[in-house]
């Protein structure tokens, strides 16, 4: 327990040094499981940013089939329900937030402060939230806590129980 | 074909227009096939009948003559594909602007009943027929003129409030929480406008649609309060129908009781 605390307050302390620097960094190691069903598709995926009182800051990252002719692959942004309602249906995406939809695994995707979409963060408590939602299956939404900016690497992870694995979230200096 | 066509047509036209006592016995709906949708250019269908049982159309269609699409910057547009059926009537909507569309009807019509030689009678139709509908000898006149509105919301993009302007006329609903951004657990509120005023201490019938396999109905009554305001928590998901029924307010005969309903389908999306 003691070593912990040591641990910790030089972690705090490098931190803090390291914070200066301006290399702060947010890691997301999302799990999509591989489901055995009739019919697979692989699932739309959000991943945005909310302040602790529910309000979205915004979107890191959006998985969906955007290739698809006449842009029929956003009709079903809106299934990713609460992304839509709190930030995808008004917010102007930035930038490298779209991409392609991802193979069951561990995907990872990493975001750095001061360039887009992350940008420059406001010191707070934030949730990375993450969304999934498939077509012709369900849909799950996963909530990480974490404190922005890290005093020194900080780790945080969540589970989803059907549509999502485990969600990790690692904060640097 | 033409015929039964016009009979059932004549049907729903009669029970659209029909006495406040009459309207409460079966409801009218507006059912579009998505609310919320995140693609400019997309399709909704809509069903519009007339039946007990929400949303199942097994009595009669309504009437398409006064339906009315109003786009997100208020243009009219024209329904597509439009049917009526022995149940129900079908029409497609574009969604070619970002925003919220609103589509409805509105009803205006007079009911009168009088007594002639000793007998009762009644008649209903337009206000501009009355003055001939009613002979000369009628005794205990009583004319009521009503005006029902009908409608429902679709949104593409993000909610706008341009076609939700309330026009001044009849029972119309001003939101608070917009219409088509409506989530089970939370409360919504949204105000009552009689021609324009606030419709206070007016009762709101809540009710949600998939009775057919409830044992038990999932419905609610709340009253405006003296700002015309009336709060609901949808305590589920699903499409739920609202009903409000107003009297008074200025009658454009003489004379003759007021009376406006309002009537809307809701979707209530899970969170």
């Amino acid at each position: 327990m003691r070593l912990t605390a040591a641990a910790t307050a030089t972690a705090a302390l490098s931190g803090f040094a390291a914070g200066a620097a301006q290399a702060a960094d947010l890691q997301v190691a999302v799990e999509i499981p591989r489901l055995t069903v009739a019919e697979y598709h692989r699932p739309y995926v959000s991943m945005w940013l909310e302040r602790g009182d529910g309000s979205a800051v915004k979107t890191l990252a959006v998985w969906y089939d955007g290739k698809k002719a006449k842009e029929e692959g956003k009709t079903w942004l809106k299934d990713m329900r609460q992304w839509w309602r709190k930030a995808g249906r008004s917010e102007t995406l930035a930038n490298g937030v779209t991409g392609p939809t991802r193979a069951p695994g561990r995907q990872q995707i990493s975001f750095k402060a001061g360039a887009s979409p992350l940008g420059a963060l406001q010191a707070g408590q934030y949730n990375l939230v993450v969304e999934a939602a498939r077509e012709v299956g369900g849909r799950e939404v996963v909530r990480v806590p974490f404190t922005w900016p890290a005093k020194g690497r900080q780790s945080a992870s969540g589970k989803g129980s059907s549509e999502l694995g485990a969600v990790s979230v690692t904060v640097t200096p | 074909m033409t015929a039964i066509r016009r009979g059932v047509a004549a049907a729903a036209f009669v029970t659209a227009l029909i006495v406040p006592a009459a309207a409460s016995a079966h409801r009218q709906w507006i059912l579009p096939s998505s609310t919320v949708l995140s693609k400019e250019g997309s399709f909704v269908t809509v069903d519009a009948a007339v039946s007990n049982d929400l949303f199942f159309f097994d009595h009669v269609p309504m009437r398409l003559d006064a339906m009315t699409i109003t786009g997100p910057d208020g243009a009219k547009l024209t329904p597509q594909n439009a049917a009526t059926g022995k149940y129900r009537s079908t029409f497609d909507v574009e969604l070619a602007k970002p925003g919220t569309y609103r589509i409805g009807t509105v009803n205006d019509g007079v009911f009168a009943s009088y007594k002639l030689n000793g007998e009762t009678k009644r008649w209903r139709g337009r206000a501009t027929e009355l003055a001939t509908a009613v002979p000369a000898g009628a005794t205990e006149v009583k004319v009521t003129q009503s005006t029902r509105r009908v409608e429902t919301f679709v949104t593409a993009g993000a909610p706008s409030t341009d076609a939700l302007k309330p026009s001044g006329q009849g029972l119309e609903l001003q939101p608070v929480t917009h219409p088509n951004d409506l989530v089970a657990g939370e409360s919504a509120s949204f105000k009552l406008l009689l021609d324009g005023k606030p419709a206070r201490d007016t009762e709101v019938d809540i009710v949600l649609g998939g009775g057919r396999y409830l044992a038990k109905p999932v419905e609610a009554k709340v009253k405006t309060n003296a700002e015309g305001l009336f709060s609901y928590s949808w305590p589920q998901p699903g499409m739920y129908w609202i009903e409000a029924e107003a009297r008074g307010g200025a009658s454009t005969i003489p004379n003759a009781e007021r009376s406006a309903a309002y009537v809307a389908t809701f979707e209530v999306l899970p969170e």
